[in-house]
């Protein structure tokens, strides 16, 4: 086991170093660049932009600056911000709270709503109460979430002028009332992003279950004389879970990438909105940071799922 | 058919859908005077306009939360490295210049205790210096007293090229000196009528010499005050999260008597200019949000029972569509749209004359921009003192039609026109921009009319404005034949502005197209005329000068002038905000108040 953990680290390392080298290539590649705000001034001589330029390496050719960033990353330097001129990782930092429990919350909701409507849908399948889950699941996987968030943002806001729709990391409030704003204003996102991975998740959950509901070691519990909720819970579920799991695990790392476009309708000031306003700006080392550090995450939950699927069911082994 | 028109106006007037000067200025158009149109409001039941910013507040503080919603946040809060608006308007929350521009261009006093006129002895006869007296009694945020050596020492700031501030041009042509405590000289090296871009608005704000003297230069990255502002201002810095949150708090001893009115301050950013609208004028959420580009139609719908409204402010923002002097499809050196080249077809009048007529000004205002916008025939439209009266301009398909019929440019089979074999096809490019799309639809449409072809392009805006030289498709390039986009004006004066257009600013290879004359024109008289200009102190002749050169702009039409765009916000509706169409929004915020309802 620890042999296998580490050759899939040692794996791990060429490949982050080919994401890191395409995703610098690509930047460089794109078009624009972070000054150009600049040009259309007619207070700032162009003598600026171009000091500017030389200052932040920017003339450099593409393989200096790539060096130079991945020596810097491997002594944990994340570099610089060209538009906001502090370091990327104190950005980063200060945005990851709000990153944490908005996206956070919304994946608890989703396994809170999806895993009892996908177990108790595939017990009974093709009843009443299945035929509706689907049909919302449907609706739910089907509509975008920049739709559900306006939509959400004229129903509840607008129209019935219940919920803020601007999202503040600085509530004027303490204790009680603080914590009720909180949860407030977080209630839009939170529904917008949690419905819809519930809706994809219940359906995965029922078929999961109905995989292993069919099997004949739960017909043999039934003969057992077991009670219903005892054969669902202990015999079904326990083996039904195991690609759940594995599914929760690598939709963990998205809880630190953010959700780019709900953020963007409910201002969340989260890695989506910033690594969105980044690209706007041409901003590249907080994008190379962000989509770095996604994809280092991205690689080690894979390799959590991968662990935790051979401990959940030993009839894999890994090695 | 005057007096329902009028009846209309005064009543847009009386909700806010008008602004007083507006109507006093098309009153002007239909030849009344300007006490007469006063009269008229008055008359129709508007309360009288005051002398600019009447602020009321009796009391320092008491105010609550004043709530600002940039939709594009700050990204950083030192006014000299502010590149965008956005960073502007953040550092101006706790920084000060000397003095700020009001509402019709004048100069307001903010660190200075007077401003500087002939009069009071602060300007010299020459143009070659000024005076600045400063308000004694002054605190940093700190509790530091505020001096003339600040002074001197943000100009060396700015000036020292490895500091890489953006405010070096402001400050690269002028030395200061200190006289006294409370008194500094600004010596220019030749003869500047207009003596107030150094220490006034967005690039004038005074930094701290106490706390960035060690973090001049090539560590002015280091410092730790460019995250956390000390400033004068009348709010002092709380917290700043790039992009997200700027707040700050009542500062209890600011030097103006009352202000500021609000007890905390907070600038959030992020989302987009539709969704600002609606969160200050439909739910009330936010007190103000800058930079309203949405379409008037929605902005409209969103004021019908809201609780706030748009606000406007006039500068000298100009919307235009510039006709390319040189071939945008010849190679030369390397080089498209060089200087070695003319255009082929754009080098006729006839033809540039056409276009000028093409472009229906009206309903592109009418549609697009609503009460954002004015027509207008000048690519100068402000201050008013500037603005020439000589120019006009009309949309008549008929008259183009002869016009290029008359030069000889014949419709073909395909109903293009065409003159020894050149077909008067063009490619008519713009950044991507909803309005933009739309006018240039309209354009189109137009030209399709008189037999002139056009070929629409739009171009992502954060490409189009790029100074990045290997891009093809940057406006400074021009590698098409018409191009469209805005200038805005950044201070009530036309020097910066008119100076673009001179012969030796051409953008071309050799200065990495640098240069700001896009539409690559070269004419000696303009030359001659913005040279002169540039000297001259008679404030009399001077503007005669400008709009000389502005003329010649017409004259030429180096641009089609599409419309003279205004600043709108929205704003709650007891807020009263001050916002100068001559400067950042926030730079009168010290006498930002609310009315409260009685």
């Amino acid at each position: 086991m620890r042999q296998y953990i580490l050759r899939r680290l040692l794996i791990a390392v060429p490949s982050l170093l080919g994401i890191s080298l395409v995703l610098f290539t690509v930047l460089a590649l794109a078009p624009g660049d972070p000054f150009s705000e600049l040009a259309t001034n007619p207070n700032v001589p162009p003598e600026v932009g171009l000091a500017l330029r030389a200052k932040f390496g920017l003339d450099d050719p593409i393989y200096l600056r790539y060096l130079h960033w991945l020596l810097a990353m491997a002594q944990g330097d994340w570099g610089f911000s060209f538009v906001s001129r502090m370091n990327v990782d104190t950005l980063i930092l200060q945005r990851l709270p709000t990153t944490l429990y908005v996206i956070g919350s919304a994946q608890l909701l989703a396994l809170l709503v999806a895993i009892p409507v996908g177990v108790y849908a595939a017990t009974k399948p093709y009843s009443m109460f299945d035929q509706i889950a689907n049909t919302l699941a449907f609706i739910g996987f089907s509509l975008p979430t920049f739709f559900t968030g306006i939509l959400f943002i004229l129903i509840f806001s607008i129209t019935l002028d219940w919920l803020p729709f601007v999202y503040t990391t600085d509530i004027k409030a303490t204790g009680v009332h603080w914590f009720i704003e909180a949860l407030r204003q977080a209630i839009m996102p939170v529904m917008v992003l949690g419905l819809f991975q519930a809706a994809s998740m219940t359906r995965f959950v029922r078929s999961a279950m109905l995989d292993v509901i069919r099997l004949d070691y739960v017909t043999t519990a039934r003969a057992k004389g077991l009670g219903q909720a005892r054969v669902i819970v202990r015999h079904v579920m326990r083996n039904a879970m195991i690609p759940v799991v594995t599914l929760i695990a690598l939709q963990l790392p998205a809880v630190f990438g953010g959700a780019i476009v709900t953020e963007q309708i409910f201002r969340i000031p989260g890695i989506g909105s910033l690594l969105i306003s980044s690209i706007l700006s041409n901003d590249t080392p907080v994008v190379m940071a962000v989509t770095f550090v996604f994809a280092c995450l991205v690689v080690l939950f894979n390799l959590v799922a991968d662990v935790l699927y051979g401990w959940l069911d030993p009839r894999i082994s890994l090695r | 058919m005057l007096d329902t028109e009028l009846r209309m106006m005064v009543d847009e007037v009386k909700d806010g859908r008008m602004d007083r000067r507006a109507f006093i200025q098309r009153m002007i158009g239909f030849g009344l005077t300007a006490p007469m149109a006063t009269q008229l409001l008055a008359i129709g039941g508007v309360a009288m306009a005051q002398s600019p910013s009447p602020y009321k507040p009796t009391k320092r503080g008491g105010g609550g939360p004043l709530k600002l919603l940039w939709w594009q946040g700050p990204t950083l809060l030192n006014p000299h490295f502010a590149t965008g608006t956005k960073d502007q308007d953040g550092s101006r929350l706790f920084y000060e210049p000397l003095a700020s521009w009001d509402l019709d261009g004048n100069l307001n006093p903010i660190l200075a205790a007077e401003i500087p006129s002939i009069q009071n002895g602060g300007l010299a006869a020459d143009g070659k210096s000024v005076i600045w007296k400063l308000k004694p009694g002054v605190k940093w945020h700190d509790g530091k007293p505020f001096t003339a050596d600040d002074v001197v020492f943000t100009c060396d700031y700015a000036n020292d090229l490895a500091t890489a501030a953006v405010s070096i041009a402001v400050y690269r042509d002028l030395k200061v000196e200190k006289v006294d405590d409370h008194t500094v000289r600004v010596l220019f090296n030749s003869p500047t009528p207009f003596w107030a871009s150094a220490f006034v608005g967005a690039y004038g704000c005074i930094i701290p010499q106490h706390l960035l003297a060690d973090y001049k230069g090539a560590k002015s990255r280091e410092a730790a005050t460019n995250l956390a502002p000390v400033g004068t201002g009348a709010y002092k810095f709380v917290e700043f999260k790039p992009g997200d949150l700027v707040r700050g708090e009542i500062n209890p001893d600011y030097h103006m008597p009352n202000r500021p009115y609000f007890d905390t301050i907070e600038m959030k950013g992020g989302g987009d200019a539709v969704s600002a609208a609606r969160a200050v004028i439909q739910t009330g959420e936010y007190d103000y949000a800058w930079n309203m580009q949405v379409e008037d139609e929605v902005l409209l719908r969103l004021e019908k029972g809201g609780k706030g409204k748009t606000v406007y402010a006039t500068g000298g923002d100009i919307e235009f569509i510039a006709l390319n002097n040189t071939d945008p499809n010849t190679e030369v050196d390397g080089e498209r749209s060089s200087m070695k080249t003319t255009h082929p077809l754009l080098s006729d009048p006839a033809v540039r004359k056409a276009l000028a007529l093409l472009v229906d000004r009206e309903a592109i205002q009418k549609v697009i921009y609503g009460r954002a916008g004015r027509v207008t025939a000048n690519y100068l439209n402000g201050p008013g003192q500037f603005v020439s009266k000589n120019t006009s301009w009309e949309f008549s398909v008929e008259k183009a039609i002869k016009l290029l019929d008359d030069a000889g440019w014949k419709p073909g089979a395909d109903g293009i026109r065409a003159k020894d074999g050149k077909k008067l096809k063009l490619l008519y490019q713009t950044s991507i921009n909803a309005p933009r799309q739309k006018t240039q639809a309209i354009v189109k449409q137009a030209c399709q009319r008189a037999g002139i072809e056009l070929e629409l392009k739009s171009v992502v805006a954060s490409v189009f404005f790029s100074s990045d030289v290997a891009n093809p498709d940057t406006y400074a390039k021009f590698y098409s034949d018409l191009e469209e986009f805005q200038i805005p004006m950044t201070q009530p004066d036309p020097a910066l502005h008119m100076k673009r257009y001179v012969s030796e600013n051409v953008a071309t290879k050799a200065n990495k197209w640098q240069g700001q004359n896009f539409p690559r024109w070269a004419n000696k008289d303009y030359d001659k005329v913005v040279e002169a200009a540039e000297t001259e102190t008679d404030p009399v002749k001077r503007a005669g000068l400008y709009i000389k050169a502005n003329d010649l702009l017409w004259e030429h039409t180096v641009f089609v002038p599409v419309l003279h765009r205004l600043k709108v916000g929205a704003s709650s509706n007891t807020l009263k905000p001050v916002i100068s169409g001559w400067a950042n929004d926030t730079d009168n915020i010290q006498d930002w108040y609310q009315e409260r309802e009685t």
